[in-house]
This record gives C-alpha cells, sequence and structure tokens, in this order.
C-alpha cells in the first residue's frame, strides 16, 4: 500500500463528480466510509484503483479520487484481476451490486477468490435491481414481487457469506451501511488484509425495497464479534454454522443478522506466488530489462 | 528446371502424421530449401483421419500445392480417403505386410512401394511407436531426403528424453531406409532438391509467430481461455513471457480472457488474447467498452469453420464481418490480416503499435490453416523493430482530462501510479473529464473523435500489396491466407501470357478506399477471392466502393484453402469471357 506524506482529508478523497443516487440510499455510508478508511490510512489515491460493473452501487468509482474503472455489467472482477497482475502496487477495491456479483459476474467470483488475490470486494447487497427499477435479485428473499416476476419469486435466494466462505474467500465479513462506523471498521479490516476480502454490505434501496430497510434491519442485526458469538475468526466450520443463520430471516421472524468477521486466515496472495515465478525465470534470456533476443530465436532454429 | 515436389503423409490422428511432417520440414530446411506446409487432424486426440502436407522447392513458393506427387499412407483410412487422387505418376508408399490394416488395389499408373511400416516398427524395433520414423526413413531413402538433416532434427527433438530414445529413432530410420535400399527399386522421377547451405533462418507455425510477434512488441500480459485453433498462440507464449517479464493468466472465459487485458491495459501493460470465433463473439461487449474507454489492447482470431462449434480444426475465413462489426453501438475498431506465416510475426507488432497508437482494440485475423503452417522465417532483427507506447500524459498536469478532445482524437492516456492523472474509465458516455454525459452535444463531440482518431489509417499505416500487369483488365482482390494461394495462380497465369493484376490488402477495416478505389477503377473485372460463403470482404468493398456491376465472387468453404489451381482455373475463364 502506498501511503502519502502529506495527510488528506476523507472529502479529499472524493473527486468533483456528484453521486447520482436517490436521497437515503444506503451506497452513501459506503462512500463515507471508504474516504474516511483512506484517509485514517493514509492511502495514496494515485495508487487506489476502484473497479465496478453495471448497476447503482457500480457508479461508486466516480465518486473517488482514484483510479476507477466503471466496467461493463458482471466485469468487474476479470477487469480488477487484469489490473492487479499487471500493477500489483495498487491498493485494489472492487465496488459492486447483488447483481453484477452473484448473477451476470456470477462466473467469475470463484477464480478470483481461489486465486486469493490481494483486492477488496465490497459488495453493496439491496437484494434487487434498482437501476432498471426494481427486479428481484439473487439475494432477493422468496416471495418478493418484482417487475419481472409480479406474482412473487418463486425463487430460493443464496446466502452471499455462505458461498464466499465455501469458495475460499481468505476474509469474510458482513456490515450495515446504516451504521457507518461498524462499515468503516470493516473495511478497514479488509483493506489491512492481505489477500482476498470480500464484505457483505446490507444497503438499503429506498426507493424499491420497501422489506429491507434501515427500520428493518437496526433492531436485527448484531455484532457477532463484539457479541463473543464468533471468537476464533480462522474457524471455518463455526464460520459456516453462523453464516448458515444469514438469511433465515427472510423466513423467520424472530432471526437475527449476523455481522461482523465471520472468517479471516492468511494464505499465500497471487502476486507473491507470481513473483517468485518470475524470479525463477528472470535469467531465461539474461534479464527481462534487456533480453537477449536471439537466446529466444535459437529456441526455433533447425 | 525447377524442382516442386509435394508429399502428402495421411494416417490416424495421433501415430505420428504431424509430427512426421515437422520432421520433414526441419529436414529440408536444414538443407537450405523452401518448404511450405499444410496440416489437418480431426477435433479428437486419438483417433479420425489426420494429415501433413509438405511442398519444397528450390524456388520461391507460396501455397501448399495443388495436389501431391507422392501419398505416405499410414493406415487403409489415408489410403481410402486419398485413393480418388492417386492420379497415374503419381507415388504410393504404404504400410504392408501382415501388421498392416489394408492392401491396396493396383491403380493405374500409380507407382507402389510397399513398406511395412507397423511390421517393422512392431517386431524389430519392439516398439510400435516409431512407426512413423520407419515411414520417414523408407521415404528417405526414395526421395533423396538428406538423411544427416533428418538426423539432426530427430536429435534436436529428442535429446531430452535421453540417447536410449534418440538411438531408438536413428534405429527406426535406418530401418526405413534399409528396407527400401534392400527391397524396391525406384521408378519414379520424384527427388528433393539438392542441399543448400543452411540459412540463419527460424522454422515457426503462425500460432508460434503470433506469439514471438507479440514478446517483441513488449506484450507482458495475455489472457488466456484454450480454444482451438487459439489456445497454441498462448502455449507458446508461455514457454518464454516469464522470462521476459510478462505472465500468460489463464481466465475461466474468453470474456475473462478480455476483460483482464483491459485491467491489465487501464494500468499500462501491452496486452493479447487469442481466441476464435467462439471466443470472439462472447468478448464482443469489452470490445465495445475497449472502444468507449478508449484502452488499447490486439486480439487474435484465429478463425475456424462457423456459425457456433462449425468445425474447430478447419479453415474458414467467415469471421471477418464478425470483426468489423460485432460489438454494438457506433464502434470504430482495426481489423488487419497478415497472409503469410512470417507476417503472422510482424503484423502481430504492427497490430500492437495500432492499438497503443489509436489506443483501441485491434483484432488480427489469421485462421486454422494459417495456424498450422510451418514456415522458415529469417532470424528476426530486434534492432529493426520499432515499438510504439501509448502517448501518456504528463505527471501532475494542470486540468488533466483524460478524454480532452483533439484535433487527432487521440487524448494522453493516464497510468495508475502517476500523479495528478486519477479518473474513472467507464463504458458510459463521457465528456472529457470521464464524468458521464448524455447530453446532445457531448454525445456528438465524443463520437466524433473516437471515429476521428481512424481518418487516416489508411494514410499512416500503407501496407498494402500490388502486383501484376499494369494495363491487366482483370483485377483480383484477396485477403489472409488466401492472398498467398491467390499470388501463386496470378504468377502461373504471367508465366502463361495472361495480363492479370492483384490487390492484397493487410488493412480490412477500415477499408482502405482510396488504395481499392484506384485498383478497382483501373480494370473492368473484380475479382475477390476468398475462403466464406457470402463472400465477406467483398460485402465489405461494397459498402464503400461502387464495385457492384463488374464484381465476381470466387469462395470455397469446405472447411479446406484454396487449392491454386482453383484460382488459376476461374481467372482463366473470366479472362478468356473478355
Amino acid at each position: 500500500m502506498k501511503t502519502l506524506d502529506v495527510p488528506l482529508k476523507a472529502k479529499d478523497y472524493r473527486s468533483d463528480i456528484e453521486p447520482t443516487w436517490c436521497p437515503g440510499c444506503g451506497d452513501f455510508g459506503v462512500v463515507t466510509a471508504i474516504t474516511k478508511v483512506m484517509s485514517e490510512l493514509n492511502i495514496d489515491p494515485d495508487h487506489v484503483m476502484a473497479v465496478s460493473g453495471i448497476g447503482c452501487s457500480s457508479r461508486l468509482p466516480l465518486w473517488l479520487r482514484t483510479f476507477g474503472f466503471h466496467s461493463c455489467h458482471g466485469r468487474a472482477l476479470p477487469v480488477a484481476v487484469g489490473a492487479a497482475i499487471a500493477n500489483p502496487e495498487l491498493t485494489m477495491m472492487v465496488t459492486i451490486g447483488d447483481g453484477d456479483m452473484f448473477s451476470i459476474g456470477a462466473g467469475h467470483v470463484p477464480h478470483a477468490v481461489r486465486r486469493n488475490f490481494d483486492m477488496n470486494v465490497f459488495c453493496m447487497d439491496n437484494n434487487l435491481y434498482a437501476l432498471t427499477k426494481n427486479q428481484v435479485s439473487p439475494t432477493s428473499r422468496e416471495g418478493r414481487k418484482g417487475s419481472l416476476t409480479p406474482y412473487g419469486t418463486i425463487d430460493i435466494p443464496i446466502n452471499p457469506i455462505d458461498l464466499m466462505i465455501t469458495y475460499g474467500a481468505t476474509f469474510v465479513a458482513q456490515t450495515y451501511t446504516g451504521n457507518i462506523k461498524h462499515t468503516t471498521d470493516l473495511i478497514m479490516k479488509a483493506i489491512q488484509h492481505k489477500g482476498f476480502s470480500f464484505i457483505n454490505m446490507l444497503s438499503p434501496c429506498p426507493t424499491y425495497n420497501k422489506e429491507e430497510t434501515f427500520k428493518y434491519y437496526k433492531p436485527k442485526v448484531y455484532d457477532i464479534n463484539e457479541e463473543k458469538v464468533h471468537t476464533d475468526v480462522s474457524n471455518r466450520l463455526k464460520a459456516l454454522e453462523i453464516a448458515a443463520t444469514a438469511i433465515d430471516h427472510f423466513h423467520d421472524a424472530e432471526a437475527r443478522i449476523p455481522i461482523g468477521v465471520f472468517y479471516q486466515v492468511d494464505q499465500p496472495v497471487f502476486n507473491d506466488k507470481l513473483n517468485e515465478l518470475k524470479t525463477r525465470f528472470k535469467t531465461q534470456y539474461g534479464s527481462p530489462e534487456k533480453p537477449d533476443w536471439n537466446k529466444l530465436f535459437d529456441e526455433f532454429t533447425a | 528446371m525447377a524442382i516442386d515436389l509435394t508429399i502428402k503423409i495421411g494416417g490416424e490422428g495421433g501415430e505420428g502424421v504431424i509430427s512426421s511432417g515437422d520432421f520433414l520440414m526441419q529436414a529440408a530446411t536444414l538443407a537450405g530449401m523452401q518448404v511450405v506446409t499444410f496440416k489437418s487432424f480431426p477435433s479428437e486426440i486419438k483417433g479420425g483421419y489426420a494429415l501433413a502436407q509438405l511442398r519444397v522447392s528450390d524456388e520461391k513458393i507460396y501455397s501448399q500445392g495443388d495436389g501431391f506427387n507422392v501419398l505416405v499412407a499410414f493406415n487403409g483410412e489415408a489410403y481410402e480417403v486419398n485413393k480418388s487422387l492417386l492420379k497415374p505418376g503419381t507415388a504410393l508408399v504404404y504400410d504392408s505386410g501382415e501388421e498392416a490394416d489394408f492392401t491396396p488395389e493396383e491403380l493405374p499408373g500409380v507407382i507402389m512401394y510397399p513398406v511395412p511400416m507397423s511390421g517393422l516398427a512392431k517386431n524389430e524395433l519392439k516398439n510400435y511407436i516409431v512407426k512413423n520414423m520407419v515411414a520417414l526413413g523408407a521415404v528417405s531413402e526414395l526421395f533423396k531426403i538428406p538423411m544427416e538433416s533428418l538426423r539432426e532434427s530427430v536429435k534436436k527433438k529428442f535429446s531430452r528424453k535421453g540417447d536410449d530414445i534418440v538411438n531408438l529413432n536413428y534405429d527406426a530410420l535406418n530401418a526405413g531406409a534399409n528396407h527400401v535400399k534392400n527391397n524396391l527399386k525406384k521408378t519414379d522421377p520424384f527427388t528433393f532438391p539438392a542441399p543448400k547451405p543452411k540459412q540463419d533462418v527460424i522454422i515457426i507455425e503462425g500460432n508460434e509467430a503470433v506469439a514471438i510477434g507479440a514478446a517483441m512488441a513488449g506484450c507482458t500480459y495475455y489472457g488466456a481461455y484454450p480454444i482451438t485453433p487459439g489456445t497454441s498462440v498462448g502455449n507458446y507464449l508461455s514457454n518464454f513471457i516469464l522470462g521476459l517479464g510478462g505472465f500468460v493468466y489463464q481466465t475461466e472465459d474468453e470474456i475473462s480472457a478480455l476483460g483482464t487485458c483491459l485491467g491489465a491495459s487501464f494500468a499500462g501493460a501491452k496486452t493479447l488474447t487469442a481466441t476464435s470465433g467462439p471466443g470472439l463473439s462472447l468478448m464482443s461487449e469489452l470490445i465495445g467498452l475497449a472502444v468507449m474507454a478508449e484502452i488499447p489492447v490486439v486480439i487474435v482470431d484465429v478463425q475456424r469453420g462457423g456459425p457456433s462449434t462449425g468445425m474447430p480444426t478447419k479453415h474458414d475465413q467467415s469471421d471477418l464481418l464478425q470483426a468489423c462489426f460485432g460489438t454494438h453501438g457506433d464502434a470504430p475498431k482495426i481489423v488487419v490480416a497478415p497472409i503469410n506465416v512470417e507476417e503472422n510475426l510482424y503484423l502481430t507488432i504492427d497490430a500492437f503499435n495500432l492499438a497503443e497508437k489509436y489506443q483501441s482494440p485491434v483484432i488480427l485475423l489469421t485462421d486454422a490453416s494459417m495456424a498450422l503452417r510451418v514456415e522458415a522465417v529469417a532470424r528476426p532483427d530486434m534492432s529493426k523493430v520499432k515499438n510504439i507506447y501509448r502517448e501518456v500524459a504528463k505527471e501532475n498536469p494542470e486540468n488533466f482530462q483524460r478524454y480532452v478532445v483533439t484535433p487527432s482524437g487521440i487524448s494522453p492516456f493516464a497510468i495508475p501510479g502517476k500523479k495528478g492523472q486519477a479518473y474513472a474509465a467507464t463504458g458510459l458516455e463521457h465528456a472529457e473529464n470521464s464524468g458521464p454525459r448524455t447530453n446532445p452535444e457531448t454525445r456528438v463531440i465524443m463520437t466524433d473523435k473516437r471515429w476521428r482518431k481512424f481518418d487516416n489509417v489508411e494514410k499512416e499505416w500503407t501496407k498494402n500489396e500490388l502486383e501484376g500487369d499494369a494495363d491487366a483488365e482483370i483485377g483480383v482482390i484477396s485477403w489472409g491466407l488466401t492472398a498467398t494461394i491467390t499470388k501463386e495462380a496470378v504468377a502461373r497465369l504471367r508465366k502463361k501470357g495472361k495480363k492479370i493484376k492483384a490487390f492484397y490488402p493487410r488493412l480490412l477495416w477500415p477499408l482502405p478506399v482510396d488504395a481499392i478505389k484506384k485498383f478497382t477503377d483501373s480494370v473492368k473485372t473484380v475479382v475477390v477471392a476468398e475462403a466464406n460463403y457470402q463472400g465477406q470482404f467483398a460485402e465489405l468493398i461494397k459498402m464503400k466502393v461502387p464495385i457492384h456491376d463488374k464484381l465476381v465472387k470466387v469462395n470455397v468453404y469446405r472447411g479446406e484453402p484454396f487449392i491454386p489451381v482453383e484460382i488459376e482455373k476461374r481467372l482463366e475463364e473470366i479472362i478468356a469471357k473478355k
């Protein structure tokens, strides 16, 4: 992580472009938290890249004074992976929504995870598609009505926490964006974690989601680390046990919603392994900076 | 008289047909000859009919030839497939004896050389795997292919596996050669040209040439997803790119292959992905993103028979329109096509330069036959290669705007890590500062800017080739591998005293309109030869140049390249009608 000699305030990490989100959108809390963390860590914004796909939350990189790539629907992870390989010094954030992450781009997720890239994926989960005006998403509760499912969806939602632990992400957490302090703390932990960090961010959509609102979440969420329900975050089975309850609230009015760090382990990251490979081969043609081309061409002579 | 000999080897996939062709190629090149190869194999790993064809001459040759002089049949299927082509005067070297799976009939005028390839390998050498080397030994003895050259290439290939393996292969070569010496009498007129001094060449396949060109261009990131026949570009590159500071990353699909390239290119790397038709289809959306966000990237489409899965191992030139137009919206891009293996190398370097200069996706079209074709190419001279890198903004620029409107349409690039250049690229229509914008003025200005970049490509990158008689009334246009085959047809016609001229572009899109118009205006009939059903390049020309009333399309779409005599005959007919 590249840091600055002269610190910047949180607002200095914001670009001049005004957010187009609806008033009351849960995603505002994420911008506030990200810029706060960058300021606290003194991160050099010229060495930060925020990559997104398409959707309301994916506009986020445009609001930051860092490098950003607002790519195509579902394709944030490949873009982030390519940039991370080409420039390992970048602090990499992927700021996307539940549609990008678990629907159109779901095929990319396990492959970025299993390589353990040192990147931070912040999934702003509003349980629906908002930019296209209210359709159900893979994280919508059964029975939810959307413009394409006016009768209420008969689909079973996926459980993002459960899924990401199973895929093998080395940092898996959940936050609720109505609690900016909690969101900020988790983003701080994610960025400081070396490896693939995933935070599912319960981020209410005030325009289309009349069920999972701030009012809905506030009494239900509980911090599993603070309440000492989960103290050894390297315990994968325990993490999965708690994760299994993460979407119980969809069908159980009494169920509480776990937030906090579910799982965190240290594992070798992709770019360190790639560096080892590059070191192993760096004298193959003399040096990568000034290769002896004839040595390469000699491999193709008769 | 020039020697012009074509040997075709056929057999079951997996029994060394393709490697036999490679050994002959190497041996012929070591002996200083001109060689063109053609290979074809089934989609299956084992089984199915595979063929390797080798044409050698002591003079310059372009194509794989019209047919063959010698057929080497490893099995009954190879014999059956080629039986109708065994004309009087051709020679057949075939697997004979108790271990062979067939016995050919007596064909009129065909010279027959029975060689117990399977039998000698199994019984004498105790190893069936060297059947192809027995055959090569026999072929070498029959047609005066220098045994020393053959042994040298065998040694090079197998020395890593130890002396025992090298010696086993030597023994197999000898067994085949001795069988001919002791049992057969040569009655055909075919011989290899006399050996000449060894040239300073590299022997490379089409896909290998692309990989080498990419390395020479400074490519440090390759997004790879396996697809026949494009995969081997990545295979080859992965053998040497780490030593050059780069990496081949195998992705989960073609979308990711291009997506990672765009991310890496955004971060400053020169990037490549190679694919084939189905992969190009999947990449379409992200090609549009590269256009909109102005990110340099090179995409190689090794074309195969489509649509859908089509014929994955077969030759076709039918992705041209997809390459030019396969993206939604008004999306300008560059499409280029090399005509031979050597150009696969140098046009790949050019493709990188074009991508970098114009901050654009560049699609380089080759095909399944080109991918496997082997050519001896003069050893590249790195000191003569000029690599371009995108124009980059100064550090700490005043009021930096990533998409600042310029007369050329090209705006200085920003590289993450550089001071004061931060911006967010987006696939949304945007203003000069990259902020999303949909007002009519911005839309028009930015669309114009993106297209303006390519106004002068035709003048700035001139690789068109013109040949033939200035006063000819018939002009033929052709691209990619078909251009190389057309060259041979044109040479033959001119040798016969027929007047003809030809135009072979390398830049296909944007269409080099001025050069094509000049050419087509100068003739009464325009023949466009290409390997697809629709006549895709002819249609492309018709969009921009009014040649409708003098156009003749000549097409093959059977999964194999043209043979020169097909083009020669069609052109001859057209000339005769005039």
